[in-house]
């Protein structure tokens, strides 16, 4: 498989924080990179500095073999990179249908298309009968598709998602699972920040760890599972005596 | 992704069955594929259709000419209302310095009629051209400000041109230009004196153009991006939207929505001077007309004039003068009033059946 996205010795401080310090890794096409870490790792941060919402201090973001550090989020979005977010901003005063729209006209200029292809994708998160629903009156569990559909109606060559599982309850999580499985097998590259270890391990090719914003590890998941520096960044440090 | 189910022609119903089996299509998508883009709802066409029949046989039936000249008032700042809506309620701007435009409009005409000779027609067009071009200038630097930082810059810059305006020689300075009266060619001078009638029609013909205009934009492809900006700009940003130029486009569009109402208004009073033209009072009132009515409501901007011009007319025949400003104590009270019990304004009361985005259920 062949590297979609690279990013190198990615940096930025807020303040005297270091929210992300040298982080590096790879995104191969195809692939589910699961993306962990303690709330404060710079798991956010480290979408923001992908898709151009925030400016990072130094490093660079490679997609294919372009060179998207610090480009304005439209720019990225329009060159193949899609994204959710973890606090989740749909276009509450629209319907459901109009929210992916808006994304469908990134690449169709003629809004019947824009509208027809937008259909086709909330079908696809299967939320056809509740289109005409304004964005407001959806349960957090259909607007975390929402903005799925939204992100999907780009034609993106690569999805990061924020937290797909968060906030919602157990009943809707293997749904979110299942359409997120559904992407890989149609050929998107996914890179999914997730709190849930059962269902991080379960669905990703490999997982980078965050901590502190450091990068931790870099590896499959089985091997993630085993790391040390990964079981104390979420245990804690056991003391040995 | 490849979606293919595109591919497939509604009418071929009767293979329909199989593809559907075959590609596991869901009959849903085909009926919703099959739905039409926007939904007319007939009740409102027909009321829209018998209030335009009104309103242009309105003056045959022998009105006053304070009821045509309220009529007026109504029309024009119902546009100048759809003008600040264009900005506030579809890409989420506060404006506090709509008057700029009124202004720019006002002088366009005034001064190329009065320097030139230049028919007032051809000065709306001037007028709308240069407050394009104005809009994009101030627009480029204070569009990247967001919320009341936006607001107190074109607050500010508002003010700035009444000032410079007083002290421009050219334009008249404070006492503004006075443009000559011609009673031999009404239409090319746009000027009526015997009767109201023609400026009625004129500011009518304006005011169901922007109100047609604004439809239209609510529908486009710019209507969507806007309205996604005003929701979310963080979100549109992230679906390939350039903010900052959609909001230029946006503030452009509005200043040319206002601009010919100056040039109307100059002519209908036939002076024109910076302290009324560029007067702060007319970007408060275009914003108190829209919110009062409902902002980023195609129907707000026209039921707030229906409301609060009519107050602030009466209040001026009863207590003499400007009214004493008991028009701004009764829109104050009212603003309070609309804000606790219908924060999205009048329209918000009107049945969603009945309002313009109904969709299938």
């Amino acid at each position: 498989m062949s590297i979609l996205l690279k990013v190198e010795n990615l940096s930025r401080s807020f303040g005297g924080i270091h929210a992300n310090s040298d982080i590096s890794f790879d995104v191969k096409e195809g692939e589910i990179l699961g993306v962990i870490g303690p709330n404060g790792a710079g798991k956010s941060t480290l979408f923001d500095l992908i898709t151009g919402f925030t400016k990072s201090d130094r490093g660079q973001v490679i997609l294919r073999d372009k060179n998207i550090t610090n480009i304005r989020p439209d720019l990225i979005c329009r060159m193949g990179v899609g994204r959710t977010f973890q606090k989740l901003k749909p276009f509450a005063d629209q319907t459901l249908l109009e929210n992916v729209i808006v994304g469908a006209l990134v690449k169709e200029k003629n809004l019947k298309v824009a509208r027809d292809k937008a259909l086709e994708i909330i079908d696809f998160v299967d939320l056809i009968e509740k289109r005409h629903h304004y964005a407001k009156e959806l349960s957090t569990g259909q607007r975390k598709r929402l903005e799925l559909a939204r992100a999907l109606a780009t034609d993106p060559k690569l999805l990061l998602m924020d937290e797909v599982t968060g906030g919602v309850d157990q009943r809707t999580i293997p749904g979110l699972v299942e359409l997120v499985l559904k992407l890989k097998k149609n050929g998107i590259t996914v890179v999914t920040i997730e709190h849930n270890m059962k269902i991080i391990m379960d669905i990703s090719d490999r997982i980078l760890a965050l901590n502190q914003g450091k990068r931790i590890a870099f590896d499959i998941p089985k091997n993630i599972s085993q790391n040390s520096q990964v079981i104390d960044a979420y245990l804690g440090k056991v003391d040995a005596a | 992704m490849q979606f293919t189910y595109s591919l497939l022609l509604p009418d071929r119903k009767e293979f329909l069955e199989d593809i559907k089996m075959i590609n596991n299509i869901s009959a849903k998508l085909l009926e919703a594929k099959n739905e039409p883009l926007w939904y007319f709802n007939k009740n409102s066409l027909i009321i829209i259709g018998v209030v335009v029949l009104g309103l242009l046989l309105f003056p045959f039936t022998s009105p006053s000419k304070f009821a045509i000249h309220l009529m007026m008032m109504i029309f024009m700042h119902a546009v100048m209302a759809q003008s600040w809506n264009v900005l506030a309620g579809f890409s989420g701007q506060i404006s506090l310095g709509h008057a700029i435009f009124f202004g720019i409009g006002a002088y366009a005409s005034a001064y190329f009629y009065v320097k030139f000779q230049i028919t007032p027609w051809i000065g709306i067009l001037i007028g709308i051209g240069i407050s394009g071009l104005i809009a994009m200038l101030i627009g480029i630097p204070i569009l990247r400000l967001k919320g009341h930082y936006f607001a107190i810059a074109t607050l500010l810059i508002g003010i700035s041109f009444q000032v410079v305006f007083q002290r421009w020689p050219e334009v008249g300075s404070s006492s503004g230009l006075w443009i000559p009266i011609n009673r031999e060619s009404p239409w090319s001078s746009m000027q009526f004196h015997k009767s109201k009638v023609a400026y009625y029609y004129i500011s009518l013909i304006f005011f169901i153009a922007s109100f047609f205009l604004v439809w239209l934009l609510n529908r486009s492809k710019l209507g969507y991006r806007l309205r996604a900006i005003r929701d979310q700009s963080d979100a549109a940003s992230s679906l390939g939207i350039h903010v900052s130029k959609y909001k230029i486009i946006a503030f452009i569009i509005s200043a040319m929505i206002m601009a010919p109402m100056g040039s109307i208004y100059a002519q209908y009073v036939l002076i024109v001077d910076p302290n009324n033209a560029f007067n702060v009072d007319i970007s408060i009132l275009v914003l108190l007309i829209s919110v009062m009515g409902g902002v980023g409501n195609i129907w707000g901007p026209i039921i707030g004039s229906a409301i609060l011009i009519p107050i602030s007319e009466f209040s001026r025949i009863y207590f003499g003068g400007t009214g004493h400003s008991i028009d701004l104590i009764v829109y104050g009270v009212l603003i309070i009033i609309i804000c606790i019990f219908r924060p999205a304004g009048i329209v918000s009361l009107i049945p969603r059946s009945f309002r313009e985005r109904e969709k299938a259920k």
